[in-house]
């Protein structure tokens, strides 16, 4: 094809398609903990360039939902998934699929920070040399971009050589979210990662996020039903590792579906 | 209440304290009291000959330890050279990779049982399989048993402080996409660093005083030597040949090479101690 | 499906449909990324797993190459090597029974001696002691296990024995050595050395490792358990002897048991003192010898079928101390894992 025409072919098939694509999406998945089912026969679509939340009462199934879309849990034997999770048309259930790849394109950021034990520099620079070959001066670009864009770089510039654990808290936990911007993943994948910081981190961090979601989809695990609704665009709510309700924000807080559903939002349960 | 029975409760746990104080005193008094023998009767034979000279040669007159010094720093000093990566890899299996099998288990177990087992049998095992091979002793023969009595203190040591770093740690690394072997050695190892190198010198403090298996492997040498080829010259054994013979001079460097040999443990350890606590408190 | 190999069709056609953003998974450099971390995953661990097999190994060769260097010594004289009491090394009549004698009893008597002391150690460094002496103490206690064998043999020959000869034997001779079962146990020549020598210095040297173990196991103990004793008013003997000493019976077991096994395989502290006579005899005040007394002293000298039967001594004393220790581990781990801590 000539250039005209693929430029043509490009411009009909972005307007026509939908605004948004499914990064990921989830049909039929059942976990197990050995003998114990955590998550039962979930179907989800998880939109690009949004953030979904998960909120649920504790025991509910969120984080393990979460660490499925990594497969963080094939570091344990007896944890086991069933069904399909499909990231852009590929199962990442699928026994062949290799696990550090699928890492590098689906980032994870913990609860508690957990600043690796090398300078702040080589904490982003470590994830980014796995896949990437960078001379040091695209490698400095890196990390001052990866730290800009987590609003860190103004607090950080002058201790690069400074070990990652000489930070604060909140520092820590947007050193550990610009450690996982830095290698420019598809997805990235919150769990719960401001219920170890005071509120005003806590607020920096939730700024952050907003910011995200125009390059990164984004995943958030809550407990903090407020929290849900001031940074997500679609919440699912779960309990008991089913999917009560799923659906966007504005909506699932205002008029829920399901009594359940109001039941948690309104405080009379959980 | 029954006053005489309660004042019998009270007696007998006087007396119980009192005698627990007291078995602390005698530990502690041993203790000083073999230092303050040793530092007593070895300084007199720390002089600049002791440091220079030769072993002499039995009923000739002066002489010194700088052989058998020397042949001591090239044993322990490769033996930490071997044991110390072997041990540090083999604590990494242990506790990144081994937490289901049973082989793990096992070796975990035996490893346990090698930290208390006799030296000497070390130093028989590597007589009959490599000394006896090439009929000579030698350094090299020396140097495999006091490895063979590291690798156990460093394997441990690593493993309990691998252990130790958070799971959270790890999973960040994988988070990323971080290899196994990455994970375990950028992250969880340099993690755990200061608590690894306690064990290493631990290792270090244990085989600079051992004897025995050096009795069968590097043996000793009368004269001044750098060839781990041949026996090898070395502060335990000089010492236990010294002390047991009739000469005065042979007695009194007997002193001064116990000396030397305990104050290069004790500083070992406590500098262990000291450089583990420190990294803790920061 | 994410292979190396040539199964990117699908995932090429992925590639070609310029979404903005994908998976990203099937680019080439990536891929051989990947293979190269697997290939250095594969690797290392097989690099760890050897080496953790070198002690599994290790135990292995000790047993098979002390057998087999043994072995004319076993055929010769069976298994009667055990309790043979003789060691004739010009006429090439050996037995076992004089060194394993020596070994058992020297360790015996440093057992009995450590243990009260041990426990009293433990006791007032969990119990009595203030906590800002806790460390020092504790550290002080470690560092006798510190101090080489070797300095302990030299202490116990140069120093001790002489002490003993003078004031300790004396002693003892004139006091239990005038009861009647035990009197013949402390009679005979008194220059200082023997089984009960060895046994004394033996004792001070096993002293700080089960010192050791018996407060590791007694800070297992449950604070509340201790608690509710004090509340209703015992006193801290009886903490310690009804509630803190049967919670932890199998681990103060295995802390003798590992003391034990030290003192059975222990070589320099007792070669100084023991006196190396091949003879038995029925003082604790004689000369005797161990099995690792033996080893140091009669190597140098020994022919091949002298040699053969003290690698048959070997073998029997790391068979022995190998089936203490490892009942010793089993009591310890025991007691962890009553209260959830794995070794």
């Amino acid at each position: 094809m000539n250039i005209t025409s693929q430029i043509k072919e490009r411009v009909m098939t972005e307007s026509t398609e939908p605004a948004h694509k499914t990064a990921i999406q989830i049909r039929n998945l059942n976990f197990y903990y050995g003998k114990f089912q955590g998550l039962k026969d979930i179907n989800l679509d998880i939109v690009e360039h949004m953030v979904t939340a998960f909120i649920g009462p504790s025991g509910c199934g969120k984080s393990t939902l979460l660490r499925a879309l990594n497969r963080m849990y094939s570091l344990y034997p007896g944890q086991r998934a069933e069904g399909e999770i499909n990231f852009y048309g590929q199962n990442i259930l699928d026994p062949k699929q290799d696990l550090n790849l699928l890492r590098a394109r689906i980032g994870m950021v913990f609860q508690k920070p957990t600043p690796f034990p090398m300078s702040i520099y080589d904490n982003i620079a470590f994830g980014v040399r796995l896949y990437e070959n960078l001379s040091k001066g695209e490698m400095d670009e890196r990390v001052e971009w990866a730290l800009t864009k987590t609003a860190l770089w103004n607090e950080a510039k002058d201790k690069l050589n400074q070990s990652g654990l000489a930070l604060s808290g909140g520092q820590q936990q947007r050193l550990c979210i610009a450690r996982s911007v830095a290698v420019k993943p598809a997805v990235i994948l919150l769990d719960e990662p401001t219920s170890a910081l005071d509120p005003i981190s806590t607020a920096k961090i939730e700024e952050l996020v907003h910011e995200l979601k125009s390059e990164y989809t984004v995943a958030i695990v809550t407990h903090n039903m407020q929290q849900a609704a001031r940074v997500s665009d679609f919440t699912a709510y779960m309990y008991l590792g089913e999917m009560v309700e799923y659906g966007q924000t504005d909506r699932l807080f205002i008029k829920p579906q399901k009594q359940a559903t109001e039941d948690y939002i309104t405080g009379r349960f959980g | 209440m029954d006053e005489k029975l309660y004042r019998k409760r009270v007696r007998t746990n006087r007396i119980g304290l009192a005698l627990s104080m007291l078995a602390m005193a005698l530990g502690l008094f041993v203790l000083l009291w073999i230092l303050f023998v040793l530092f007593k009767n070895g300084f007199q034979a720390l002089d600049f000959n002791m440091f220079f000279h030769s072993t002499p040669a039995p009923g000739s007159e002066g002489g010194g330890l700088a052989n058998a010094i020397v042949g001591s720093l090239m044993l322990v000093g490769f033996s930490t050279l071997v044991s110390t990566p072997i041990g540090i890899l083999a604590g990494i299996y242990l506790a990144e990779y081994g937490d289901t099998s049973k082989t793990a288990e096992v070796t975990r177990f035996m490893t346990d049982i090698m930290l208390s087992a006799p030296s000497i049998v070390l130093g028989l095992f590597v007589y009959a399989i490599l000394v006896a091979q090439v009929k000579h002793f030698s350094g090299w023969a020396g140097m495999l048993a006091l490895s063979l009595i590291a690798i156990p203190v460093v394997l441990r040591t690593t493993e309990n402080m691998l252990r130790l770093v958070p799971g959270s740690l790890r999973e960040a690394a994988f988070a990323l996409g971080a290899p196994r072997w990455k994970v375990a050695t950028m992250v969880t190892l340099r993690a755990a660093k200061s608590g690894v190198v306690t064990g290493v010198l631990l290792a270090l403090a244990r085989i600079s005083g051992e004897t025995a298996p050096l009795l069968f492997t590097a043996l000793n040498n009368q004269f001044f030597s750098f060839n781990m080829n041949g026996p090898m010259s070395n502060l335990p054994v000089v010492i236990f040949q010294f002390a047991l013979s009739p000469y005065d001079n042979w007695i009194r460097l007997a002193w001064g090479g116990a000396l030397l040999i305990t104050l290069t443990v004790l500083v070992l350890n406590i500098l262990a101690r000291v450089f583990f606590r420190e990294k803790i408190s920061s | 499906m994410n292979t190396t190999s040539a199964n990117s069709g699908i995932l090429d056609q992925g590639l070609m449909n310029k979404t903005p953003a994908d998976n990203s998974m099937a680019e080439q450099w990536r891929l051989d990324v990947v293979r190269k971390q697997r290939m250095q995953d594969f690797l290392f661990h097989k690099l760890t797993l050897s080496f953790s097999l070198i002690v599994l190994v290790s135990l292995v060769g000790i047993l098979i190459s002390l057998m087999v260097v043994a072995w004319p010594a076993f055929k010769k004289f069976g298994i009667e090597f055990i309790w043979r009491v003789e060691w004739d090394i010009i006429n090439e009549e050996f037995g076992a029974a004089i060194a394993i004698f020596g070994t058992l009893a020297s360790a015996t008597i440093a057992v009995l001696i450590a243990v009260p002391l041990s426990f009293g150690i433990a006791l007032f460094l969990t119990e009595n002691c203030p906590v800002w002496l806790r460390r020092p103490l504790g550290t002080a206690i470690e560092l006798l296990a510190a101090v080489p064998s070797i300095i302990y043999g030299m202490f116990g020959l140069f120093v001790f024995a002489p002490l003993f000869a003078e004031y300790g034997q004396p002693a003892l001779q004139s006091t239990l050595g005038q009861m009647p079962v035990i009197g013949p146990l402390f009679g005979g020549a008194m220059n200082g050395i023997g089984i009960l020598a060895a046994g004394l210095i033996l004792a001070f040297m096993i002293l700080p490792f089960i010192a050791a173990v018996m407060r590791d196991v007694f800070e297992i103990v449950p604070s509340i358990l201790r608690e509710s004793a004090y509340g209703v008013g015992c006193t801290t003997w009886e903490v310690v002897r009804y509630i803190v000493l049967p919670y932890t019976q199998q681990g103060v077991i295995g802390g003798i048991m590992l003391g034990l096994g030290r003192a059975l395989g222990e070589t320099m502290a007792v070669t100084f003192v023991i006196g190396n006579s091949q003879r038995l005899s029925a003082s604790l005040f004689s000369p005797g010898s161990s099995i690792a007394s033996t080893l140091a002293n009669e190597f140098g000298e020994a022919d091949d079928f002298h040699l053969s039967t003290l690698f048959a001594l070997g073998f029997l004393l790391f068979v022995i101390t190998f089936i203490v220790l490892a009942i010793a581990k089993i009591l310890i781990i025991r007691t962890e894992r009553a209260k959830g801590l794995k070794t």
